[in-house]
């Protein structure tokens, strides 16, 4: 049978970065093909490619046997091919029906689409279990659904070749296996779908065949049924990882931190943390699940002093701090945070590593007297702390900007680390970062509770909450919906993350 | 003292005093719901106030007039269009230089085409757009108390009442067409246009040469239809109440039109207020002129709710992420 898609030696540069290099590729008609590599491998590159959004520097492409060009995505379009983008490319005030003809509306006048529109789309929605409120705005829907708008469009444009950039990055376990579903119906009716994505499980729970990028080359072909998850992560990183991370078990101490009845409400009264309780000892990692956007980053603001909470008090080592709201006296106190967004927060991409190295603690005499701040020992700290976290490149005069997402992440834990703090709290350590540094960082936060200090993780990936805490809470519309030791199963905290109680059982 | 704020003079003098700015208003509107800033609404119409009135001097036609000052106005939206567009340069630098550009343009090349200090020869009445009269209003004019109100409805130069016309013509593109939905969403998330395969510049230069045909009206009105000729800064900031107006409106058609007739209103409201006495003290009339834009202000900064511009308005489209 001829491939859907073959990709023949395509090769792409942006400036000194050699993002595609020489890469082939043949993706099967009617299979779900995953794409699996770290961060940077090029997985993106090569699919934006294909749809059309950077043009290739050399390399052919054919579609169903016959070589094509594609120089936009409407030649893409226009080849059957449609791509759900990670971030989702739809126009949040516009309906359903709006962000589905955008580009296809067939008239000057939009009256005759929308009405075509809205028959398709409840024929779609019955064949793929798919279905959507085509007057509902699409910006006031959940992220679930915006994603299913947007595989929707891609229908409805005739794709036959529908391409997912890391779809499941923001559903529950829940929206993502109702999601693994209808890619499962789509293949049956002789679709063909390519998952691109960094998360092994989800290659072994639906894929036929899968291909391994690094830097840029697809380093494996493989089919799905046939491997494993070791064999993938070893070809991902180019040697053995260790997947599960070996910890003791935690000795907890006496409480740090003790968070009382906390409500923070927004500039609309909405409380987005509503009436949270729990504590966090020494020697302990509590871990916050989630899906993002449910309380968690304004659960994190209050603690760290950033803002306040609305009602309730926070107890750091038995003192009252729900009032301060002063993150640079919390530090000095030993309160310690790794921000959630590593860009804006986390360091100031223009400023060079040693600067970035050295925020929140300008103020410190060991920097320099007074208002002078000793550039020699700016650079000797930042050198200190590359070398004590294996940053690369170990330039202290690098841009900050300049550094990959998993040295960023380690430069700035290096920041949090060496004050010696009591309690660390971390927002999303490894978002954004590659395999071999995710290893790292999870040693580093395990060895830090091994020495008697209090850690509270806040991740929306279940997998890095279950494998480093010790308890976990699980938080749902601003509320904790619940608290599990570390050996719950992952269903389990998945029903409380989708917001259900299991009161009932 | 009632009679200032509530005579039939004042109220047709606000539909005259409000149209330049509707139609500056709605050339703004088409640029900002395309994600273009249009700081330059200002520069855009006192450039065309100018080239129509120069061109009336010359030609005695208003016609020309009409067509030249639209095209002197396309050209300085372009000139943004390039900037913001195809440089991706910052939109409200670019808009400041083109209000800074007309300015000073029209005054030089006034005193050097005409040398009366800037001014343009006033126009004779030839070289004036016809009136329209509404059919049978003559007779509506007799009705006791009412009729000189219905009244003020007719008389006007017949670009007033093409003003009024675009209000529900924009109104209905932007909900009903094709050209109307792109336009919205590049303004909104110009990545979605992208990828649905159509081209961000192409649509976005389209958007912006409407806003020069509009302020070309805008522009023209001003000089040619209610005043006669051309004064140096004659604009008066009305390019600012427009953008002002807008942002009251939150980016919408009808709601344009009735911020603009309120700030209309208070322009009339402060030419019939010179001289006014609380008293025996006079009020400056300054201090009248002053209104409309205290009036602005007071407005923006407390009496409407929050108003949300097109998302991706001012921000220059790169592919990159």
């Amino acid at each position: 049978m001829t491939p859907a898609i073959e990709l023949i030696h395509i090769d792409k540069r942006f400036g000194a970065v050699h993002a595609n290099k020489d890469v082939s590729l043949s993706i099967g008609q009617g299979s779900i093909h995953g794409i699996i590599g770290e961060n940077g491998a090029g997985k993106s590159t090569l699919m934006s490619i294909l749809f059309g959004f950077y043009a290739a520097d050399s390399g052919e492409i054919k579609v169903r046997g016959k070589p094509i060009k594609i120089k936009s995505s409407s030649d893409a379009i226009a080849h059957g091919i449609g791509m759900v983008h990670q971030h989702f490319m739809l126009v949040d005030p516009f309906t359903v029906l709006e962000n589905v003809v955008l580009g296809v509306e067939g008239g000057a006048l939009i009256g005759p689409a929308l009405t075509k529109a809205r028959s398709e789309l409840k024929r779609l929605a019955e064949e793929y279990e798919m279905d959507v409120e085509p007057d509902a705005i699409v910006g006031e829907l959940p992220v679930g659904l915006q994603q299913r708008v947007e595989i929707l469009k891609a229908l409805y444009k005739g794709a036959e070749v529908l391409i997912l950039d890391e779809p499941t990055g923001v559903l529950t376990p829940d929206e993502a296996d109702h999601l693994f579903r209808i890619l499962g119906t789509l293949r049956d009716q002789g679709k063909t779908v390519i998952l691109i994505t960094h998360k092994l499980r989800e290659i072994m729970a639906i894929t036929d065949h899968v291909s391994v990028m690094r830097r840029g080359e697809v380093v494996a072909n493989l089919e799905t049924k046939n491997t494993s998850v070791g064999e993938l992560a070893e070809a991902m990183v180019g040697r053995s990882v260790l997947l599960h991370v070996e910890k003791s078990k935690a000795s907890p101490g006496d409480v740090v931190l003790e968070v009382k009845n906390v409500t923070w409400r927004d500039r609309k009264n909405i409380a987005r943390v509503d009436d949270v309780s729990f504590t966090v000892r020494r020697g302990e990692i509590v871990g916050i699940a989630g899906v993002s956007g449910n309380g968690q980053s304004e659960l994190l603001d209050c603690i760290a002093g950033i803002t306040t909470p609305s009602t309730g008090d926070i107890i750091f080592e038995g003192k009252s701090i729900g009032h301060l709201g002063d993150p640079r006296h919390l530090r000095q106190e030993g309160l310690a945070h790794v921000p959630e967004d590593r860009q804006h927060r986390g360091l100031i991409t223009a400023f060079d590593a040693s600067e970035s190295a050295i925020l929140g603690w300008q103020f410190e005499d060991e920097l320099g007297k007074g208002f002078r701040l000793n550039r020699d020992l700016v650079i000797a700290n930042c050198k200190k702390e590359m070398q004590d976290f294996d940053v690369r490149p170990s330039d202290p005069l690098l841009r900050s900007g300049k550094f990959s997402g998993g040295n960023q992440q380690k430069i700035i834990l290096a920041r949090e680390m060496s004050s010696n703090p009591d309690l660390l709290i971390v927002g999303q350590p490894t978002r954004g970062v590659d395999i071999g540094a995710i290893e790292f960082i999870h040693k580093r936060l395990i060895a830090l509770r091994d020495q008697g200090k209090a850690i509270l993780l806040v991740s929306v990936e279940l997998d890095e909450i279950r494998s480093l805490s010790d308890r976990i809470i699980v938080m749902f519309a601003g509320r904790i919906m619940g608290e599990r030791d570390a050996n719950a199963t992952e269903r389990d905290i998945g029903l409380l993350m989708a917001g259900v109680q299991k009161d009932a059982a | 003292m009632l009679d200032i704020f509530l005579s039939a003079e004042t109220l047709s003098s606000t539909i005259r005093m409000s149209v330049p700015l509707i139609f500056a208003c709605l050339a703004g509107l088409w640029s900002e719901r395309s994600g273009i800033v249009d700081i330059g609404l200002e520069g855009k119409m006192l450039a065309a106030a100018f080239t129509a009135a120069a061109a009336g001097a010359y030609f005695q036609s208003p016609w020309i007039a009409l067509l030249l000052a639209i095209g002197v106005s396309i050209l300085f939206s372009l000139v943004h269009g390039y900037a913001s567009i195809n440089q991706r340069g910052n939109q409200v630098v670019s808009g400041v230089a083109i209000n800074m550009l007309a300015a000073g343009l029209a005054v030089v090349l006034g005193n050097e085409w005409f040398k009366e200090g800037g001014r343009t020869p006033p126009l004779p009445p030839e070289a004036q757009f016809p009136i329209f009269h509404m059919p049978g209003f003559d007779a509506v004019q007799s009705i006791p108390l009412v009729g000189p109100y219905i009244n003020i409805l007719s008389g006007h130069s017949v670009l007033v009442y093409l003003a009024f016309l675009l209000v529900p013509l924009t109104a209905w593109a932007l909900a009903k067409t094709r050209f109307g939905l792109r336009l919205r969403a590049v303004g909104e998330n110009p990545h979605a246009v992208d990828t649905a395969g159509i081209s961000v510049a192409k649509l976005r230069y389209q958007a912006v040469i409407i806003a020069g045909i509009l302020c070309g009206f805008a522009g023209t009105y001003l000089s040619v239809a209610l005043q006669g000729s051309f004064v140096r800064d004659m604009s008066a900031g009305r390019g600012f109440m427009a953008l002002a107006a807008l942002i009251f409106a939150n980016w919408r058609a009808w709601p344009s039109m009735w911020a603009c007739l309120l700030f209309g209103y208070l322009q009339a409201v402060g030419l019939r207020m010179q001289g006014f006495k609380i008293g025996d003290v006079e009020i400056p009339v300054q201090f009248i002129n002053m209104l409309p834009y205290v009036m602005t202000v007071v407005l923006l900064a407390g009496f409407i709710g929050k108003s949300i511009p097109p998302r991706a308005s001012g921000i220059p489209y790169t592919k990159d992420r």
